[in-house]
């Protein structure tokens, strides 16, 4: 990854700055309840939900085990059909890349389609730097884009903003961006809506590289598939000459066949509907396929590393890349609800990011190391997770390795880690966990779920953690409930506070 | 050493734990989820495409083959359209009954020339009923994927029975990778606004789907 959001303090100095807020709790308050209430019934309206879950699971690990395999069959397949394929070691590698593709089309401006593969490696910052701007096309990434803002939130990533705050960011913004808004503009969504429309519309027609990332790409064809709402996705897909789309090497799945299971599960895991409003499928570039003259001359696809296959070497952590970011989780997740995404300082927030974002990265920094402990254990993410990643495992995997040190990967070489410095990762649990502790709510909430979903609060931890844990309770069980310390210590605040 | 090799290189480093008689692909998915959910017949899986196609903001209409070119006609009056965009195979009879000025889908068309078009009328490949989707694979009666995008009013007719099914397992099962999809369920729409969902951001605001037989 390329490293954390600049100056992005520590998750529990972030959430308890997040927390204090009170626009941004109601906000996602609001946001997260809602979605999670209609997925409960998008869900139950499925039976066989269990099975496709697993399957899943199965498709996903199996892909994984034999990663190298798939890789060489879909470029062969996209090759075949017309693309060219790129590979990106890391981020640095991979804007490079883009870039590069960009100026050889001649163009200076690009349009995109909302990824997650695109902002984990700045690819935006990367190509303003060489005087190429990308304009983002879903409303809530121009929200984020033209507020200089950050998303909070994987599938709705402005969140974290209210009507009245949208209205301003596009009086005060969008006219040094293109088409301004429209005079009179309300805070009502559908004026909004409209707004965004009118302003992104003259830059869809107009556009000659569009830069995608993908949800799925299939090894025995070759075949994309990215899954949208609003139809920009489409636009920027299908309208300009050149398509350049940059995935990350974990979003294969072996056959066309094996879509039948995401297509069903993604959809209603994620905006709770029984399907989103768009899919689009697309293998190579136009000309080769049945559907020839139909969408971009020109097709890339930059497959992209960027610490993929250190967390692959874990075996415990390799199940985070299972993740199709639908983001259930986070909407779950009552740490994530008081925190907001911002906390996680990484475009992967909540509950997934609390554990991709440190593999990825590794845990060197305060926010990474401090990102395993951004979590009660209570398992409710593992409860609604669509390919079933057993994210407290993960969890307490990775507090073990910042606590003991111990084997990991980094950049393909194996290494040692040294054991946290001083006491800095128990500190950092006590904060992380004693905030989402401090109201009665979320302590009820986290208890009830905790009994009713998994015994996942050990006491003491298996193999080598044994030895830490034997002397401490972990920081999901303190000795002092967590309301009484919060007290005590003004939520941290007061540093003494904490010594026992 | 090229980047490709790097990668590969790491990952099957990585993948060290993996034994080489691993469970092949063929038995490593249990596929004991359904092919379709519940039972219905074929006109019960017409209804439940209705209802879920309407459940998500498509005007949906009923008609029987005699009645199509009226009701279409009738359609693109209502919607006061000047012109309409037509895919190179659609069968001319469908629109027999309308004045409106067609406007044929060429290669050369650019994105301005769409976007100045009223309203477009298509077929589709398939349409899943579990899910209130249709499916259009660039198909000569369905035109490139744009036509079905720049314009505000987009028309579908689906032929039922024959192209609808239950499920999305049986939809995939129809159609050809090799050709580029879209999958349509209601029209363009966004939550991202407090998550009040408003329909048309940037694709088409209205979806009328049309039921045929
Ligand atoms: S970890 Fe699971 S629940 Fe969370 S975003 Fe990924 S797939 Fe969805």
């Amino acid at each position: 990854m390329s490293g954390t959001f600049v100056g992005m303090p520590a998750f529990p100095k972030a959430a308890r700055e997040a927390v204090a807020d009170t626009t941004l709790r109601g906000n996602l308050r609001h946001a997260t309840h809602t979605i999670r209430a209609k997925r409960e019934a998008a869900v139950a309206e499925v039976s066989d939900w269990a099975a496709l879950r697993e399957a899943g699971k199965q498709i996903k690990d199996h892909t994984l085990r034999h990663l190298d395999r798939y890789l060489v069959q879909l470029e062969e397949a996209v090759t075949a059909a017309g693309g060219t394929v790129h590979w990106a070691v890391d981020a640095d590698e991979a804007n490079r890349i883009v870039t590069r593709l960009v100026k050889e089309t001649g163009e200076s401006e690009v349009v995109k389609v909302k990824s997650m593969a695109t902002q984990e490696i700045g690819l935006n910052e990367a190509l303003e730097a060489e005087g190429i701007r990308a304009y983002e096309t879903d409303l809530a990434e121009l929200i984020v884009q033209l507020g200089r803002d950050r998303p909070s939130h994987i599938l709705v990533p402005a969140i974290h903003r209210n009507r009245g705050e949208i209205r301003d960011i596009f009086r005060a913004e969008m006219g040094a961006w293109g088409r301004p808004a429209p005079e009179g503009l309300t805070d009502t969504p559908a004026d909004l809506a409209e707004a965004a429309r009118l302003h992104l519309r003259e830059k869809f027609l107009r556009a000659k590289v569009g830069i995608s990332g993908a949800n799925f790409m299939v090894a025995e064809t070759g075949t994309l598939v990215v899954v949208e709402s609003e139809g920009n996705g489409r636009m920027c897909l299908t309208l300009p000459e050149t398509l350049i789309s940059v995935v990350g090497i974990e979003k294969i799945v072996p056959t066309w066949r094996d879509l039948e299971v995401f297509l069903q599960t993604l959809p209603r895991s994620s905006t709770a509907e029984r399907m989103n409003p768009y899919t689009s499928m697309w293998t190579g570039a136009e000309g080769d396929g049945a559907g020839g003259g139909d969408g971009p001359r020109t097709f890339h696809l930059v497959l992209l590393d960027n610490g993929r296959t250190d967390t692959l070497a874990d075996e415990v952590g390799r199940q985070a890349l299972r993740c199709i970011r639908c983001s259930a989780c986070l909407n779950v997740c009552p740490v994530y609800e008081r925190a907001g995404g911002h906390a996680y300082g990484s475009v992967y927030p909540g509950p997934i990011g609390a554990i991709l974002s440190p593999q990825l990265r590794g845990t060197g920094s305060e926010i990474d190391a401090s990102l395993p402990y951004a979590s009660s254990l209570c398992g409710a993410c593992y409860e609604v997770c669509p390919v079933a990643i057993d994210i407290p495992e993960v969890l307490v995997h990775l507090r073990e390795r910042v606590v003991e040190g111990g084997p990991v990967t980094r950049a393909g070489n194996k290494a040692v880690l040294k054991p946290a410095k001083g006491h800095a990762a128990e500190r950092a649990a006590m904060r992380a966990a004693g905030w989402a502790f401090a109201r009665p709510g979320v302590l009820r909430a986290g208890q009830r779920l905790a009994s009713r979903t998994r015994g996942l609060h050990p006491r003491t931890l298996p193999g080598p953690g044994r030895a830490w844990s034997a002397t401490r309770d972990l920081p999901a069980v303190p000795a002092e409930p967590f309301r009484d310390w919060w007290q005590r210590t003004n939520g941290g605040a007061t540093e003494e506070g904490t010594a026992k | 050493m090229s980047s490709r090799e790097l990668i590969l290189g790491r990952v099957r480093r990585a993948l060290a734990d993996v034994p080489p008689d691993d469970t092949p692909y063929e038995d490593a998915v249990a596929r004991d989820y359904l092919r379709e959910h519940g039972e219905r017949t074929a006109a019960q899986d017409v209804e439940l495409l209705a209802e879920n196609l309407a459940d998500y903001r498509a005007l949906v209409h009923r008609c029987d083959e005699g009645e199509l070119p009226a009701l279409l006609a009738r359609l693109l009056a209502e919607r006061k359209a000047a012109t309409v965009l037509v895919p190179p195979g659609l069968d001319p009879a469908w629109l027999a009954e309308s004045d409106v000025t067609r406007v044929a889908d060429r290669p050369e068309s650019g994105p301005h020339e769409l976007d100045a078009v009223d309203s477009v009328v298509t077929a589709c490949a398939v349409a899943v009923a579990e899910t209130g989707t249709i499916v259009l694979d660039a198909g000569p009666d369905q035109g490139r994927r744009r036509i079905t995008l720049v314009p505000d009013h987009h028309v579908c007719v689906v032929r039922a029975p024959a192209q609808v099914v239950s499920s999305v397992p049986q939809a995939l099962e129809r159609l050809d990778p090799r050709r580029p999809a879209t999958w349509i369920s209601g029209p363009s729409a966004t939550s991202d606004i407090e998550l009040d969902r408003v329909e048309g951001v940037h694709g088409p605001r209205t979806l009328e789907v049309v039921i045929v037989g």
